[in-house]
């Protein structure tokens, strides 16, 4: 096995590089004593070391090395688990049959838990004993946050979105460069209204790589004639938070939405295409607010799938010729929205070929769980989405789709880096350019 | 005291008690941990994530269609180790005869030469899981001290019972008397180390489902 000590030192922010070793694994110990519930504890105690969950990793098919068994990177935690907060850990420090966690064992699983994990759950759908190993993987990361242990890219990040809102600095505020998006695409943007029934958010990668998907979140729901707003105090949907593994700052950030849902008296939160964000919101918001939400939270696809079904959107056939679609993790696999942008690209008459492993069992992009930021995990991410990359050609497709804003920037960069010919589609953009009135029978639509 | 009447008579009583007493703590010992509700708003109904969770603790017998070429086999060579030991342990006479005297009622077993086949079937199996533990690196990165002490008992309790009833290299009496105390230590390790899987793998399975079809997600 190569060892991930040999070839990684931690990957600091300045602000965590001077602490303590002592420190660092107190804070692992405290972070995860407030993550171990009876669930989590079932959890680790049902692992029969079958290695099973290997077989289901993109970054262990890619390289077979070990070190990528899913449930070896909760290794240290596992031992933790057992040597501090299981029923019988007296006797596993008596006969020192676990060894305590210590600071260098730590910045080893660095690597692990953040370079080489997308936290994309296939690993849970393999486990014969059921366990939720991508679940373990997020709390192991809160305990790797408080040890100080996050990445830089992910710490920076994260640090600087809890601060200002943004993940990171831009010329022009993100509220600014949506209404010079609004006027270049010619569609309105509706901003700041005091009260509308679906607050809008918009992933940064959008605004800064994919204007043309904002322009058709707008343009969607203008033709839908919904009322709703974006809020310049809540537009960014990622959440840097969950991707550093500090709860609090994913809280918080969560929150900022949250506040400006409320405050415009929104019915739903409308997620873009973000897998991520839909995780953070859909799933983890209201555990971390405390109490239910108030309003719902809905990704576009799932929305727009509903209004399709309703007879409120009619699309027209889109010449994508022989197409196909990668599902996001966070969306389908995490999320069950399954079975609405197969919906959508039926109503577009889409000829659809799907990926051999699709769906549920789709292999991840190789960019989710914040990867695709980290610099240093680049050459690993390259490998293990080839595996991604030669399905898609597989399969003949003119037309590439997706659903997520992360997922399309991970394939752009496998484009440049890799001399991929493939390009990346937003489903939500195709879905634009193929809108047709109300009432209107179906026609000949656009390429995306 | 000869050593069958200490591994039927006092050797049994402590083995059953440790047992008892240490599977009722490795559980209560984390169920008692906090417990936290999902706040988020289901995407189905509780019938739906329940009868999701139950389902999972069929369809996880086997891997879904899309794993099966990379891990049909060793799931293959794992359930069959387990029917084998399940048989030898369930359905040989004495055996049931034990077991009705803890149980209060008995079934039918197998002829005793089926027995002893599926018997050296199942060793056979147990050989080949060492072997495939050991030689599998991703495996043999993830064992400890348990996982071969699990086998390794496991194992003895196996041999030992098919030596008694082979009649090999000792009297019967002292083979069956080896065989019962090999199973009293089974017993003793069985709530500190993996054994303790027999009572996890369904409710951990069915959480997982549960989790899953709460989402409205395959599981």
């Amino acid at each position: 096995m190569s060892n991930p000590a040999g070839t990684f030192a931690a990957n600091l922010a300045p602000a965590e590089a001077a602490r303590t070793p002592d420190s660092r694994v107190a804070g692992a110990m405290r972070g995860f004593a407030q993550e171990v519930g009876a669930l989590s504890a079932f959890r680790l105690e049902s692992c029969i070391h079958c290695g099973i969950c290997a077989d289901a990793c993109h970054f262990y098919i890619a390289t077979e090395d070990p070190q990528y068994t899913p449930i070896w990177k909760v290794e240290p935690f596992k031992q933790a688990y057992k040597r501090e907060a299981s029923p019988f850990a007296p006797l596993f420090k008596l006969f020192g049959l676990k060894r305590e966690v210590t600071a260098d064992q730590l910045a080893q699983w660095q690597h692990l838990l953040f370079d080489s994990c997308n936290m994309c759950g296939r690993c849970s759908l393999i486990c014969p004993m059921g366990i939720d190993v991508a679940a373990l993987i997020g709390q192991a990361r809160h305990a790797m946050f408080d040890a100080g242990l996050a990445p830089k890219e992910l710490y920076e990040k994260a640090a600087h979105q809890h601060a200002t809102g943004q993940p990171e600095a831009s010329t022009e505020p993100y509220r600014d460069q949506l209404l010079a998006i609004g006027a270049r695409f010619g569609v309105g943007i509706p901003l700041d209204q005091a009260e509308a029934d679906i607050m809008l958010c918009v992933p940064r990668t959008d605004i800064e790589q994919y204007p043309s998907a904002v322009a058709a979140l707008a343009r969607v729901m203008q033709h839908l004639g919904v009322s709703c707003t974006f809020r310049s105090e809540g537009l960014v949907a990622e959440n840097y938070g969950y991707f550093a593994g500090s709860k609090q700052w994913q809280r918080d950030i969560s929150l900022r939405l949250i506040e400006q849902a409320i405050a415009c008296k929104a019915k739903t939160l409308l997620i873009p295409e973000c897998g991520q964000a839909y995780t953070a919101l859909r799933w983890e918001a209201a555990d971390l607010y405390g109490k239910p939400l108030p309003f719902a939270v809905r990704a576009v696809t799932e929305f727009l799938a509903d209004e399709l079904q309703a007879g409120r959107l009619k699309l027209g056939k889109a010449a994508t010729g022989k197409t196909t679609f990668h599902d996001p993790c966070q969306l389908v696999r995490k999320g069950g929205v399954n079975d609405a942008p197969r919906a959508l690209m039926k109503a577009m008459q889409i000829d659809l070929h799907e990926l051999q492993d699709s769906g549920a069992f789709s292999y991840c992009c190789g960019g989710g769980g914040g990867v695709v930021d980290i610099a240093r995990a680049a050459p690993l991410r390259y490998r293990s989405m080839q595996l991604k990359l030669h399905e898609i050609e597989a399969t003949g497709a003119e037309t590439f789709l997706t659903s997520c804003s992360d997922c399309r920037h991970t394939f752009d960069d496998a484009k440049t880096h890799l001399a991929w010919e493939k390009t990346p589609h937003s489903l939500l953009e195709l879905v634009a350019a193929n809108l047709l009135p109300t009432g209107t029978p179906s026609a000949a639509g656009n390429r995306p | 005291m000869d050593i069958l009447g200490l591994a039927r008579g006092p050797a049994l009583k402590v083995a059953l008690a440790v047992f008892c007493v240490g599977v009722a703590w490795r559980i209560v010992g984390f169920a008692l941990l906090r417990i936290r509700f999902d706040l988020s708003k289901p995407r189905t109904s509780v019938m739906r994530y329940v009868s999701g969770g139950l389902l999972a603790i069929g369809t996880r017998s086997w891997p879904h269609r899309q794993f099966i070429g990379r891990t049909g086999p060793g799931e293959a060579l794992g359930y069959s180790y387990h029917l084998g030991l399940f048989a030898v342990v369930l359905l040989f006479t004495p055996h049931i005869v034990f077991l009705g005297s803890l149980f209060g009622f008995t079934w039918p077993g197998l002829p005793s030469s089926i027995i002893t086949v599926l018997s050296v079937l199942t060793l056979t199996l147990f050989l080949a899981v060492l072997f495939r533990r050991v030689t599998n690196r991703v495996m043999r990165m993830l064992s400890n001290f348990d996982d071969y002490f699990s086998w390794f008992i496991t194992m003895l309790v196996l041999v030992t019972g098919l030596a008694a009833t082979a009649h090999l290299g000792a009297p019967y009496e002292t083979l069956l008397g080896v065989h019962i105390l090999s199973f009293d230590v089974l017993l003793i390790w069985f709530p500190f180390g993996k054994l303790m899987h027999a009572f996890y793998i369904f409710p951990s399975r069915a959480i997982n489902g549960a989790v899953l079809a709460r989402k409205g997600a395959v599981s």
